[in-house]
């Protein structure tokens, strides 16, 4: 209880601030006059309310936190924060269950995107809100936004930074306090949204849509207000426009904050993970365009690569959009365009999956086993970027790695022995660990994640943080070493 | 004139040796006494020991009536400060510097007479990197020079049985090469110097100079032998600063294999090279140049600092197989002792480095100084200053002019007076268009020309400068 008291004690000065977070819905509530605005005012109260309470219990044995509590904040911030936001839901939903309710909120909060809810179209535009600023504000990730607008994290700060951001090498930081390069980066990602709004609103769309689909596709979540997703929509100039912020949110945000702070673009070219996503995502879209086109799904090869760049951006990039129903396509498309969604997105990009840095090393380290078989004298350290990686980091890769594999190989299993069939089972959990959204089959991007049982609902839920946090900020704290003196 | 010269290393040994050939005062300043006793019971020169930027030592070292100051120690910062301090405490006229970091290039305001104060930098193993550079350019080449910012080539090749021109009379280059214009600078035959004439035959086995311009020049090396394949594959042994050097200059149009001792550089060498291949182990290992394929390298460098290793290094590759090798040597009996056998090109790091500053030191306008045959002849590129009344050589036939014998002027680089605009950053500039004109018995020598003469011994050198100075009246 020792370890317990001073993170609960944190916990609940989260918990306080983020119910902040109720005042957007409850506008958008009281503007479209939904009814909503009663049941954010609860949840806003509830929220508010345990925060200050946890806090003041455990006020007594609040301490600066250690290294280790970081893992342990971290972990159950997410996890309770969706549970926190499932309120308004509940609410407004009689029928709704918790396990869908946190599900929802969980791929909200993680970016993953799927949803268990029907007839979007018509829900109340504050839940709809609701859920999209859930995919913005865990698309940077919040204890990131903490740290940033926070003093309260002291010291502990750069250990919760590092625990919550993804990608292999974590000191870089771009000022010298960690609050600065938090705040800058919030700074840059609040700009690059409120660009986007304005141009999805010029390209046709309402505001209340243009701030939804803004957030979901900066934060690479991928909810939408329709049931059909962007598709509903059948517009071209916005789905390019999503397209643009989609590859824009999957680069590293440090790199669009050197770009503006030195208004020069060429720190993008300098940046080899941006070299890589575009290069992957861009030969990506023109080869399997070509492959669906060849075997007659679409009429022309035009209409074959606006759907196929569409879809095929937004799962590489773990966005989860969709305008078509890609479920359907020859079969080697959906699978490469869930492949992506592994190796595609950057570290330090609101992306999940293990990131375009992780492949490049792995990469790298493949073949330099090659090279040491043909020249055994060699001295070839790995290099990203010309420059080396310490070799400590291409290890912990390597183990990342591992976990990261046999996590979706497990979880599978898992799903596949609570009754699901195969392509579903790999869809839901790919899907699921990348924070993608729509997976294969059953839930594909025509279907929803409704038609899983209760078990396979939580199993999702837990792959969604599994991914989020890079498997080894969650998986830490289930280790006994973790709680061992 | 009176010379101070710092640092008694490798380059600092070799100017020191250079110029006290040709008469000066000379004062060698050094912190190491060893090196500096050495040095003085070699050469009649003047030594002083102790740390060379300091202001007592360079005055103990005559700096207030010197008229040169050459900083050659192995620190740039040494370098830096002691031209601030010939310049603001003895007002030295003339200030050279040895600068090894590149950092310095990129910043020219920091070297101005403001700040360090330095008038001519030179980094001995850039040059040696270029040096060997156009070697692997061109793999038949013994040596290769260029004259007037590279718009004239001289290159050294050993003629072989086979080429178009071996047997036959210079004369005839001309019928064979008719839309190019080369010339036979000299003819070296069993070590002696031949002076070219018209019916002089080229035999087998002769170490020939040929002069053209850089455009022609490699059409002109095919007339004396068989071309060589392109070197695609090489093996450089000893990351030090010049194999460094070498590897990431050529890494990108070359394979390169670059073998270090040392783990702690051989890492380093890696992180900081792109293509090239490092190998941590010893260039004298069979097994390891064996695994790593000799007998299909086409040029085998060994650049390590000890001639020793050098040596044994590459006879090693080119028994095994290496095409082509070549070896750092610094001390002169053994460049004698190796080249030519199992080396094929041996090269004095010092030597190949110390003309650019002697350069700088000679009378009359020197523009370059190139030493041939390992400082045993030189080419001089002069330029010509003055009018017919005051210079020995301005107004006048080739054929009229005193040459020295040894001495022949092979080409003429003109100022054509012509221009032509070219863009840098969308900004037009002029540039001069230059003429290269082969010298014949009756081409007229003008004011402002770059005239480029072989002396195939070194004494003749201070005579030719003589030639082209310009009389006092003119001033």
């Amino acid at each position: 209880m020792d370890a317990l008291l001073p993170v609960a004690n944190v916990l609940g000065r989260l918990l306080s601030i983020f119910s902040l977070a109720y005042l957007m819905p409850i506008v958008a509530a009281i503007i479209y006059d939904d009814g909503t605005a009663a049941d954010f005012v609860a949840a806003m109260a509830i929220s508010l309310g345990g925060g200050l309470t946890l806090y003041a219990v455990t006020r007594s044995s609040y301490r600066e936190l250690k290294p280790r509590d970081g893992f342990l904040l971290v972990s159950t911030v997410w996890a309770l924060m969706a549970a926190i936001a499932t309120i308004p839901l509940l609410l407004v939903y009689d029928s709704m269950s918790f396990t869908d309710a946190f599900f929802e909120t969980m791929s909200g909060l993680t970016t993953t995107g799927s949803t268990i809810m029907t007839d979007l179209d018509h829900a109340p535009p504050a839940i709809n809100l609701w859920r999209h600023e859930l995919n913005w504000l865990g698309g940077m990730g919040i204890i990131v936004l903490a740290v940033a607008v926070l003093p309260l994290l002291g010291v502990g700060g750069m250990q919760l930074y590092k625990a919550e951001t993804p990608g292999p090498m974590k000191d870089s930081k771009l000022t010298a306090r960690i609050a600065d390069t938090a705040k800058a980066l919030w700074l840059v990602y609040f700009l690059i949204t409120v660009a986007c709004i304005l141009l999805l609103n010029q390209a046709g769309l309402s505001w209340l849509d243009s701030i939804c689909h803004a957030f979901a596709a900066m934060g690479l979540g991928g909810f939408s207000t329709r049931d059909a997703s962007v598709g509903a929509f059948d517009n071209p100039v916005v789905e390019f426009i999503l397209i643009v912020f989609m590859v824009i949110a999957a680069m590293n945000f440090a790199t669009h904050f050197m770009a503006m702070r030195g208004r020069n673009l060429r720190v993008y070219w300098q940046d080899v993970e941006a070299r890589g996503v575009v290069g992957l995502i861009v030969s990506s879209c023109f080869g399997v365009a070509l492959y669906v086109w060849l075997e007659g799904t679409y009429e022309d090869y035009p209409t074959a690569l606006r759907h196929v760049s569409f879809n095929l951006v937004s799962m590489a990039t773990d966005c989860g959009f969709a305008s078509q129903d890609f479920d359907k396509w020859p079969i080697f498309a959906p699978l490469w365009m869930l492949f992506l969604s592994c190796i595609t997105a950057s570290s330090g990009s609101t992306g999940g999956g293990i990131k375009m840095i992780r492949t490049l090393i792995l990469a790298k380290q493949a073949n330099r086993e090659l090279t040491r078989l043909v020249h055994p004298a060699v001295v070839n350290p790995v290099k990203v970027g010309g420059s080396a990686i310490p070799s400590s980091v291409v290890i912990a890769v390597l183990g990342f790695i591992f976990l990261y594999f046999m996590s979706i190989v497990m979880l599978i299993f898992l799903m596949i022995l609570s009754g699901l069939d195969f392509m579903t089972a790999l869809g839901a959990i790919v899907a699921s660990i990348n924070n993608a959204g729509p997976g294969l089959n059953k839930v594909g991007p025509a279907t929803n994640y409704a038609v899983l049982t209760d078990f396979q609902t939580w199993v999702c839920s837990f792959t969604m943080l599994l991914g989020r946090l890079e498997v080894l900020s969650l998986a830490v704290v289930f280790t006994p070493q973790f709680w061992r003196k | 004139m009176k010379i101070i010269i710092l640092g008694a290393g490798q380059v600092g040994s070799s100017v020191a040796e250079s110029l006290v050939s040709e008469a000066n005062d000379i004062t060698v300043v050094d912190s190491n006494v060893e090196r500096l006793n050495a040095l003085q019971e070699r050469l009649d020169l003047r030594v002083v020991s102790g740390n060379a930027a300091s202001p007592s030592i360079l005055e103990m070292a005559g700096a207030p009536d010197a008229d040169l100051l050459i900083a050659v120690t192995q620190s740039d910062q040494t370098n830096l400060c002691a031209c601030r301090v010939a310049k603001t405490l003895f007002n030295i006229p003339t200030r050279i510097a040895r600068l090894r970091a590149a950092d310095y290039e990129a910043y020219p305001q920091l070297l101005d007479d403001d700040n360090f104060a330095v008038d001519h930098s030179i980094c001995p193993e850039q040059i040696v990197t270029d040096y060997i550079r156009k070697l692997i350019e061109f793999p038949e080449a013994l040596q290769v020079l260029e004259f007037a910012d590279g718009m004239v080539t001289m290159i050294a090749v050993r003629a072989f049985e086979g080429g178009m021109l071996v047997g036959k009379p210079l004369k005839t280059i001309p019928l064979r090469l008719p839309d190019i214009d080369a010339r036979v600078a000299a003819i070296f035959r069993r070590d002696q110097p031949i002076a070219p004439t018209g019916d002089t035959l080229i035999e087998s086995g002769d170490e020939v100079f040929i002069l053209a311009a850089t455009t022609h020049i490699r059409k002109a090396m095919t007339e004396l032998r068989r071309m060589d394949k392109p070197i695609r594959r090489v093996i450089i042994a000893g990351g030090g600063n010049i194999g460094f050097r070498l590897a990431r200059a050529i890494e990108s149009s070359v394979n390169v294999k670059l073998i270090e001792r040392d783990r702690q550089r051989a890492e380093y060498l890696a992180s900081a090279l792109t293509r090239a291949l490092v190998l941590h182990g010893d260039s004298t290992d069979e097994d390891l140049l064996d695994s790593e394929s000799i007998e299909e390298t086409d040029m085998f460098l060994s650049l390590t600092n000890d001639d020793e290793d050098n040596i044994m290094s590459s006879s090693l590759a080119k028994q095994m197989g290496a095409r082509r090798t070549l070896a750092l040597i610094n001390r002169k009996s053994y460049v004698d002792l190796v080249q030519g056998g199992r080396i094929d090109i041996a090269i004095s790091p010092a030597q190949t480095s110390i003309g650019q500053l002697l350069a700088r030191v000679r009378r009359g306008d020197v523009a370059a100084v190139h030493s041939l045959r390992r400082g045993a002849a030189e080419a001089l590129e002069v330029v010509a200053h003055g009018d017919a009344k005051h210079c020995k050589v301005i107004g006048r036939k080739i054929e009229e002019i005193d040459l020295p014998d040894g001495a022949t002027i092979a080409t003429i680089v003109r100022n054509t007076g012509q221009s032509r605009t070219e863009y840098k950053d969308l900004v037009p500039y002029e540039v001069p268009i230059f003429e290269v004109i082969m010298a014949h018995h009756d081409t007229v020598i003008r004011a402002n020309d770059h005239v480029i003469v072989f002396c195939t011994s070194k004494k003749l050198v201070g005579k030719v400068e003589k030639l082209f100075q310009v009389g006092w009246g003119f001033f």
